[in-house]
């Protein structure tokens, strides 16, 4: 399939139409939806007419943008005008959102084509995407094998070459894990980097969104596009977005990474083979190395499983059949809300929910909550121990290569444990890429992390882009 | 302690969470539960009576806009998508104890 970079420059110099780029994706979507279930939502008649739009534009003689007719798939947990918007969640269904997500706006500015909503784990709770209540979607590398969660539909998107692009939200690892385990690029970008509004939030001081794509380049092109400050996120960071395509080969001549036991320690044979290949790749390209232990991010699972339920337990109180979405009728209010929750979600997030009242109720406040929140001290303090001695560190994406279905459905901890990796970033605000590099068990693709401080997205894609092009990439 | 959560503790919460739990669903969900907050223990090993709690990323305090007026969302709009509307409201069935 074409770069979104191909597409868009094919576009604008009418060498190729956006009508035909939205077409073939369409087509390819067609071809492979019902057996990948990947997009819970396909808007054919809005694509083809801002593809028109774009076309038209382009006959006038004027610059589009960036993505100028890109297909990009919408993690279906952001909200687009008059679009079904469920967060694969049964409490959502028939919800047309009013609005739309302030990167909704920015990726049509650019000129790119939303093409629809993609399946995740109900409310980006899960790393399998079994969790969604329109059933589970699967890997296109291996039709047994989960694409990783919660962002799966996404990753599958750009692995299955529906849409050259896709969007995802990463909370605790839902967009590096889910690209880990599908075999391509993906970034949780620094807090506040992306604007969240009209995200539908989970675990608002760790939620973040981000860029799935096939190559390093692409992904910067679409994070440059979406980022910068946004007056209707008031975490937004107070700054434009940072320049990062012109950044993507800049190499890592003389850039100190470090090599952390703990994001290795763990993690299955083959996936600790290609970390340990991709850190000689970078060296050989004139980074040096510090091994390091940051015993700190041991810690990270434990806190990020008390924080995250309890900012959920908090944000989707909302859903209580009055304002939007389904409603189960009840003798008297709250019975009707009771009997509306009940029905309308799932296990797992009856299992936050509940985990998150747990830790935030009376008498253990202190022991659950307030102890995480100190956890999260110390991991900061931690990180910022090791970027005194570092640029970025390196690890893996996830303990293992994508999983079988059901494996780890019926014990949760089992689950959770897939974003021990990932989690420590997100307590930090920090930005993490995961970097498609090698291949491991049963042949699937494995993911390396290179994890850099608050705003150093332009030389965690540098890096990345070296592993790329030793493991193949144009 | 070997549960931390005592299958009554989940049926007080899951009634703070306005959820019905089934029996079968108790016994899951305490179970579960219990897995997960034992995992937590490892952090309550910890002396962090000095350490300063991170609630936030960044420690944001009082993020405000100029006071000027915008246009917000159409209330028909979103009454549209609401279970129930009447005369420009959300509608709820009855919140006191006597049918008015």
């Amino acid at each position: 399939m074409k770069s979104a970079e191909q597409i868009s420059r094919d576009v604008q110099s009418g060498d190729s139409t956006a009508a035909a780029e939205v077409d073939r994706s369409l087509a390819r979507i067609r071809e492979r939806n019902s057996e990948l279930n990947v997009f819970l939502y396909v808007d054919e008649e809005g694509a083809r007419a801002a593809a028109a739009l774009v076309d038209e534009r382009v006959q006038r003689g004027e610059v589009i943008g960036p993505l100028a007719g890109v297909p990009i798939a919408i993690k279906d947990n952001m909200c687009q005008t008059g679009i079904p918007t469920t967060c694969s969640s049964k409490i959502l269904e028939g919800w047309r959102p009013p609005y739309n997500a302030t990167v909704i706006d920015r990726l049509v500015s650019a000129g790119a084509i939303p093409v629809g909503k993609t399946n995740l784990d109900e409310f980006a709770m899960g790393s399998s995407t079994e969790n969604s209540a329109f059933g589970p979607t699967r890997n296109p590398l291996n039709l047994s094998r989960v694409p990783g969660g919660s962002s799966g539909g996404s990753a599958a998107a750009v692995a299955a070459d529906m849409t050259p692009l896709a969007i995802g939200s990463d909370t605790g690892g839902s967009i590096r894990q889910p690209a880990a385990l599908c075999g391509i690029i993906g970034m949780k970008p620094s807090y506040g980097l992306v604007s969240r509004y009209g995200l539908i939030a989970f675990a608002s001081s760790l939620d973040q969104i981000g860029p799935f794509a096939k190559s390093v380049m692409d992904a910067a092109l679409l994070l440059e596009a979406i980022a910068g400050y946004d007056c209707m996120d008031s975490t937004s960071l107070p700054e434009p977005a940072p320049s990062l395509v012109a950044h993507v080969n800049d190499g890592v001549a003389g850039k100190r990474i470090g090599v952390v036991r703990e994001l290795i320690e763990g993690a299955d044979d083959d996936v600790v083979v290609s970390v340990r290949r991709a850190i000689d790749v970078l060296v050989e390209a004139g980074a040096t190395v510090v091994e390091m232990s940051i015993p700190e991010l041991r810690l990270g699972l434990s806190a990020y499983y008390l924080i995250a339920p309890a900012e959920a337990s908090s944000n989707l109180a909302r859903f209580d059949g009055v304002r939007y979405g389904n409603r189960v009728d009840g003798e008297d209010v709250t019975a009707m809300m009771e009997a509306t929750r009940t029905a309308g979600f799932g296990a797992e997030v009856k299992r936050r929910i509940m985990l998150g009242t747990y830790a935030l109720s009376a008498g253990y406040y202190d022991a659950y909550y307030g102890q995480a929140l100190k956890v999260r001290t110390q991991m900061i303090d931690a990180f910022r121990r090791a970027y005194v001695n570092a640029d970025y560190l390196i690890g893996a994406t996830t303990p293992s290569v994508a999983f079988e279905f059901g494996e780890k459905t019926a014990n949760p901890m089992a689950m959770y444990l897939s974003d021990v990796f990932t989690i420590p970033t997100n307590l930090a605000g920090e930005a993490a890429v995961s970097v498609p590099f090698g291949t491991g068990e049963a042949d699937l693709p494995i993911g390396v992390q290179l994890l850099g401080p608050g705003r150093s997205e332009a030389g965690l894609f540098a890096a990345a882009r070296v592993l790329e092009m030793a493991n193949g990439g144009a | 302690m070997d549960s931390p959560l005592r299958r009554e503790d989940v049926a007080h919460v899951a009634k703070l969470a306005r959820l019905t739990l089934s029996d079968a669903e108790l016994d899951m969900f305490t179970e579960q539960l219990s897995q997960v907050l034992a995992h937590a223990n490892d952090m309550n090993a910890l002396n962090l009576d000095d350490v300063v709690p991170t609630a936030h990323p960044f420690g944001l305090i009082n993020v405000v806009r100029d006071d000027v007026i915008r246009p917000s969302l159409d209330r028909g709009l979103i009454l549209e998508m609401a279970p129930d509307a009447q005369d420009g409201r959300f509608a709820v069935p009855r919140i006191l104890g006597e049918v008015p």
